[in-house]
């Protein structure tokens, strides 16, 4: 942590100032509002006002026939007792436990790996290993389930060479496992640059001091790299809790070649975009939504409180 | 193969069908839309003046190089432009709409619409009634069951464009292989699905998709099921589990447990493939299947056949249609008369209607061009030097009339993956899914505030 060298203004010195800004001052701040303008009014206009629309709608009730009605906190109560998207967030939650240690665990190995030095190119590895994360959810999720396929796919045709029955990747057991390989895919590289980006600020001292002490690599990897890049690692749990339960493209798109596996409520995300475009339910939409917000949130928190614990104890 | 990917009737096979935000319901009309009874007679004179009027009207449609068609409409009326727009289809295209209309600008004059959907326009009362303006004199050209869904009473709320009457489509050689003759009844057709799997265990005798309500739809139809009823007020008829619905799900399940069907979902990769590859020796499907196919399977060419789908009581023929649209006009145009003409025009001009049959392969909805030697004595090489469009003529005779539709078929056909198809899929119990579907779609009814007959 950084030293308190900064010396603290004086607070006598300060009122008196504030009040009597000269004319160049002025002319600093307002510019310096100008600059930050733009921000705000975009994060106000596409954060700001379709949250609070969305608040809004999610006390109204409308349908078909009869019309828009208030209805307060119904929506909620509805959303808390629906075993569709309650059964969605548990599975969610399920793919939380199993796919975020795999794919972070794998992002950190490859980082080490590529930290350490001793991997021939590295670079065009690193490339490799990222490229996936270019290639945009919709794209990969349809190479998948061409890939996937139980007749003509790839695995399924050398499983038939072999005499085997083709992989169940489509069936409702292997689905979830299908999901779970795409998004580990798709994101491990992702996960990787920020491990790395951060392993590459650890300063080389550290490094020389253990080898002076005796360390291997492996030890050096265990208690230096590791520990050091623990706030990246953090962050990207927390990214990949979001992730998770904002996982809509790719079941979306897997729905197609196995729509009666992945249902309207498969992830909750999907259940809202259901409610709201083939239910035409928007306010029951709106209020799943921000319950799935509130779960996000706790969840990152908690993910926060967590690392804040370990650090103060360590 | 690919303008045929893009034709009006994948639109109704898209089931991730969608509404906006602000759904068909304009303007929280607590008592709905008003019982249909025919609006205003436009004279003559007055579709003239309308028509010497410089216009310019917008069209949605999805129907590849319709263009060619709006030339010709564009060259008997100068002073009427068309601008031609493509939203998407299905799903977006209706989405799009509902938009469009909510807000109150940028709705088109002229839309496409399939059958299915007009009842949901309907019940936002968005849709202009034609019949004053020229549409109540086509009725003669078109088979009962085509008007009935475009018509309620002496209101017409559109002009039919293209109509999907079923037939089955089967290859030739792979059932000669087998030695099984194609079944005329849905019995038989149970007994050949066995023996044609015993003879050849690589392939199906057909497939039946876990995904396409459409379909068995049309099944539903055929067998004399009504399972859809709106009254275009408050109050529909849900009713998919009736006797005839039971009868047909129980034929397919008897097949499903015998293990003589295949169970991949449609219009994917896989299932092209299958087409293409001999895993399903027919295909029972709509009149724009021929064409279609030809697209999807091209190196089986002149190996298939056409003929009607397998009857549930020979002495009376009978068959179901699945998908096809029409041409509305949207209450809000501007111009309601020059509207009018442009959807009357394109659809049942004679040049006009025979370009959309001949070189978009719009299987057509009327008599008259069905009957013109040009669309009844194409042959097909594909299908074996077939008059594969006479055949489904023929077929499109024997459609049975009177079928109607909820205003909410978008969440019945979603709902069916989760109910009926997941039974399908899981070779599982087919009535018990039935009526979960019966459940589902009441259940939304109910929600809706709709009164259930």
């Amino acid at each position: 942590m950084a030293t308190a060298t900064v010396p603290t203004p004086t607070r006598s010195a300060d009122p008196p100032r504030r009040r009597g800004l000269t004319v160049a001052k002025k002319r600093q701040y307002r510019a310096a509002y100008l600059f930050v303008l733009p921000f705000f009014v975009i994060f106000l206009a596409m954060i700001i006002v379709p949250l609070a629309y969305a608040g809004y709608l999610s006390f109204f009730r409308r349908q078909l026939i009869g019309g828009v009605s208030f209805v307060g906190f119904e929506n909620y109560a509805k959303a808390l007792t629906d075993a569709s998207f309650l059964s969605s967030v548990a599975r969610m939650a399920g793919f939380l436990v199993v796919q975020v240690p795999v794919m972070l665990g794998l992002s950190l190995f490859f980082a080490l790996a590529l930290d350490s030095g001793m991997t021939r190119l590295s670079k065009i590895i690193r490339l490799g290993i990222f490229v996936p994360y270019a290639v945009p959810s919709v794209v990969a999720a349809l190479m998948w389930g061409y890939l996937y396929g139980p007749d003509f796919g790839p695995f399924a045709q050398v499983a038939g060479l072999l005499g085997l029955p083709a992989p169940p990747f489509l069936t409702s057991t292997g689905m979830f496992f299908s999901i779970i390989n795409v998004v580990n895919w798709e994101f491990i590289g992702y996960n990787m640059i920020i491990i790395y980006a951060a392993l590459r600020s650890i300063p080389p001292e550290l490094y020389e001091a253990g080898r002076v002490d005796g360390a291997s690599e492996k030890r050096i990897a265990w208690s230096i790299k590791i520990p050091h890049v623990r706030p990246a690692l953090v962050l990207t749990v927390i990214f990949s809790v979001i992730g998770t339960f904002q996982l809509f493209n790719e079941p979306n798109l897997l729905r197609t070649v196995a729509p009666t596996v992945i249902g309207n409520a498969y992830t909750p995300n999907l259940y809202a975009y259901s409610l709201a475009f083939v239910n035409q339910d928007v306010n029951y939409a709106a209020a799943i939504a921000f319950l799935l917000g509130i779960v996000i949130m706790a969840l990152s928190y908690a993910v926060q409180l967590w690392n804040q614990r370990k650090e103060n104890r360590s | 193969m690919s303008t045929l990917t893009r034709r009006g009737f994948l639109g109704t096979m898209s089931l991730a069908s969608a509404a906006v935000f602000f759904a068909a319901c304009s303007g929280g009309g607590d008592d709905g839309p008003a019982a249909p009874s025919a609006g205003p007679q436009v004279s003559q004179a007055d579709i003239d003046a309308a028509m010497a009027k410089p216009t310019t009207l917008t069209f949605w449609t999805w129907v590849p190089d319709i263009q060619n068609e709006v030339d010709l409409f564009e060259k008997k009326y100068p002073a009427i432009k068309v601008e031609l727009v493509n939203v998407g289809q299905g799903a977006p295209h209706y989405q799009k709409l509902r938009a469009a209309i909510q807000s109150g600008q940028g709705a088109p004059d002229v839309t496409q619409m399939e059958f299915q959907y007009i009842p949901s326009f309907t019940l936002g009362d968005n849709l202009l009634d034609i019949s004053g303006y020229g549409a109540g004199a086509i009725k003669d050209q078109y088979p009962e069951w085509v008007w009935s869904q475009v018509s309620t009473g002496d209101v017409v709320y559109a002009v039919p464009q293209d109509v999907g009457p079923m037939g089955l489509l089967y290859r030739d050689d792979l059932l000669a292989d087998a030695g099984v003759e194609v079944p005329t009844t849905w019995e038989a057709f149970v007994t050949a699905a066995a023996d044609y799997r015993k003879a050849n265990p690589k392939s199906y005798l057909t497939n039946l998709a876990p995904n396409q309500p459409g379909q068995i739809i049309g099944y539903l139809w055929q067998a004399g099921a009504r399972p859809f009823a709106y009254d275009g007020d408050k109050t529909v008829t849900v009713d998919l589990a009736s006797e005839a619905g039971k009868k047909v799900v129980a034929l397919w399940g008897e097949m499903l447990a015998a293990g003589s069907l295949s169970v991949d979902p449609d219009f994917t990769d896989s299932w092209y493939q299958g087409l293409a590859n001999g895993k399903y020796a027919s295909w029972p499907t709509a009149a724009w299947g021929p064409v279609f196919l030809q697209g999807t399977a091209k190196k089986t060419s002149g190996q298939w056949r056409a003929v009607p789908l397998p009857q549930w009581d020979e002495a009376a023929p009978a068959s179901g249609n699945w998908g096809g649209s029409t041409d509305a006009v949207l209450k809000s145009s501007a111009n309601p008369i020059a509207a009018a003409q442009l959807a009357l025009y394109i659809n049942t001009a004679k040049e006009s209607a025979l370009k959309l049959a001949t070189e978009q392969f719009l299987f057509p909805p009327s008599t008259t061009i069905l009957e013109d030697p040009e669309v009844a004595d194409q042959e097909s090489p594909f299908f074996g030097g077939q008059k594969v469009n006479a055949t489904f003529t023929e077929i499109s005779a024997t459609v049975t009339p009177d079928f109607g539709w909820l205003p909410f078929m978008d969440f019945v056909y979603t709902n069916f993956n989760e109910t009926l198809g997941k039974a399908i899929a899981d070779k599982g119990d087919l009535t018990a899914g039935l009526q979960a579907w019966q459940d589902a779609v009441a259940g939304y009814a109910k929600d809706q505030g709709f009164t259930l007959a």
